[in-house]
């Protein structure tokens, strides 16, 4: 059977040359980097290494970079790192409704600490008005933090604008650019923001490792104790193999990011134009063109979105869903619903992440495949036999 | 591992009784789209037995196994016998729903039950034999 991997959201695969120069350090280079004998030298240059390809992939310095665990940890220290490093001057954060987990979660931790919070909401499109920014900012606010892109719903954000605000107001940036680092090319200085978390694996490089960018002369506030690893702001010996392919997927991400994005561009153009043209009552979730390069998001309409992956599985498709259903929590993502989608509708969610090894007949055979499954799930649906009623009765 | 035993992904392939029954003799609507599932189960009812059940589901790919495994445990069952079917009984004939599944996804119990009810009830006030 054919397999189409369209999940590239939830994570890329690693590309071949990554993988391969991670291997020595798995093998012979197995040295802890913190060691001055000769076999911490090889991991320890590795480490440098890394260290400039990530800085050089947005533009900051390589003294910037601390390297963490995941995106997950990178937003969890951003945020409670920088609120506590800054709480002399204030106990108010802002950030937005439609944030990670690792964000509004962090931002909830805080409040437990003493802190407090105001979200910002979002447009239909999922677009943070910067404004609404500048009137969340109150005169105990030290931070604000807002995605760069959100991974659900492909939407990018207005950063540089907000960034102009939150530099006016003297309030430190932090941006989460796990969806947009090593995708669409990004530059710190221009961002205007303080802080900003990378995922390694959301650019084909390995999974457990991340990077915190730190504008120089930030302060931040560990969330490890122990070692003077990464300059003594995250403590513990070093994922040196994932670091190493982090390092190598960020430098080869920035030589390819145009290319990429043509094709990827290319792929979710047709989805997102082709998709709605063959099944009735499909919306686009997110920004139509201001979107990232390979995302294509819909909510299809009376049918609940785990039974299309599953089915769309069956006919060897890899997609995701924010429906209640998908999510161990079981609650509709708070994205759609911070859009001001109603529940029925957010649960027929569905999102498709192009990457670099799909084709043009990929996209081809998702449009054949998909809309029998949706024709075969709809007929079995209660909410759709009584919208056939009342479009008739009407 | 899959998430879903090999009787649950069965059943969601290849559901059994889907559909409506004009005339029903009772009808049973449990859950809502706020929390994912929503099932309609339509029954029936010759003597005391359910002559024929049907459903129609929106949800998961666990809560339609559930309902379909439903119809089929009840179909050609007296009320009595229906009535006798648990949310615990259907998860263990499709050979166990993940924890988290459990409750939310595992509506078709009551959904039928509810069925029933309409049926008796509809009995009560109309008199009808």
């Amino acid at each position: 059977m054919k397999k189409v991997y369209l999940d590239n959201n939830s994570t890329t695969p690693i590309l071949p040359e990554v993988r391969d120069v991670m291997l020595p350090y798995l093998a012979e280079h197995f040295g802890n980097p913190s060691c001055l004998h000769e076999w911490g030298d090889p991991p320890r240059e590795a480490l440098e290494t890394a260290r400039n390809q990530v800085a050089d992939l947005i533009g900051g310095a390589p003294e910037e970079i601390i390297f963490t665990g995941s995106g997950t940890e990178s937003n969890n220290f951003a945020v409670k790192g920088l609120a506590m490093a800054n709480q002399k001057k204030g106990k108010h954060v802002v950030v937005s409704a439609i944030e990670h987990f690792s964000v509004l979660n962090s931002a909830k931790t805080l409040e437990k600490m003493g802190f407090t919070y105001s979200t910002v909401a979002v447009d239909k499109y999922g677009v943070v008005d910067p404004e609404n920014v500048r009137k969340a900012i109150r005169d105990d606010t030290i931070m604000v933090s807002i995605m760069q892109a959100n991974g659900e719903i492909g939407t990018l954000e207005p950063i540089k604008e907000i960034g102009k605000i939150t530099k006016e107001k003297g309030v430190v940036f932090h941006t989460d650019a796990v969806a947009t680092a090593g995708t669409i090319p990004l530059n710190v200085k221009e961002l205007g923001v303080d802080a900003l978390s990378l995922a390694s694996n959301m650019f084909y490089g390995p999974k457990g490792v991340g990077a915190l960018w730190l504008r120089k002369g930030t302060r931040i506030t560990p969330l490890l104790d122990g070692g003077i690893q990464e300059g003594g702001r995250r403590a513990g010996t070093e994922n040196v193999a994932g670091i190493v392919g982090m390092g190598k997927a960020a430098e080869l991400a920035k030589t390819h990011i145009a290319v990429r994005n043509e094709h990827l561009t290319r792929l979710r153009d047709r989805l997102l134009k082709e998709l709605p043209a063959r099944i009735s009552r499909v919306m686009i979730t997110g920004h139509p063109q201001n979107r990232l390069p390979g995302h294509a998001s819909f909510c299809v309409e009376f049918i609940e979105g785990e039974s299309m992956l599953m089915l769309l599985n069956s006919q060897g498709v890899a997609v995701t869903s924010g429906s209640a259903c998908t999510s161990r929590a079981l609650l509709a993502s708070h994205v759609l619903l911070a859009m001001g989608l109603p529940h029925e509708i957010a649960q027929g969610s569905l999102l498709f992440g192009f990457g670099m090894s799909n084709t043009m007949e990929d996209v081809d055979y998702v449009l054949d495949v998909l809309p029998p499954i949706v024709d075969r799930l709809r007929q079995m649906s209660p909410l759709y036999s009584k919208f056939v009623k009342q479009s008739k009765g009407g | 591992m899959p998430i879903y035993s090999e009787k649950v992904m069965e059943h969601f392939m290849h559901p059994r009784n889907v559909g409506e029954i004009e005339n029903a003799d009772g009808i049973g609507e449990e859950g809502n789209p706020v929390c994912g599932d929503m099932m309609t189960f339509y029954i029936k009812v010759k003597g005391n037995r359910l002559e024929d059940v049907k459903f129609k589901t929106f949800g998961c790919g666990a809560a339609i196994a559930v309902s379909s495994m439903v119809s089929e445990m009840a179909k050609g069952k007296t009320i009595a016998e229906a009535m006798k079917i648990t949310p615990k009984s259907v998860a263990d004939m499709l050979e166990g729903l993940p924890k988290n599944k459990f409750h939310c996804s595992n509506l078709g119990a009551q959904a039928l039950h509810k069925a029933i009810e309409d049926y008796q009830n509809k009995q009560k006030a109309g008199g009808k034999a």
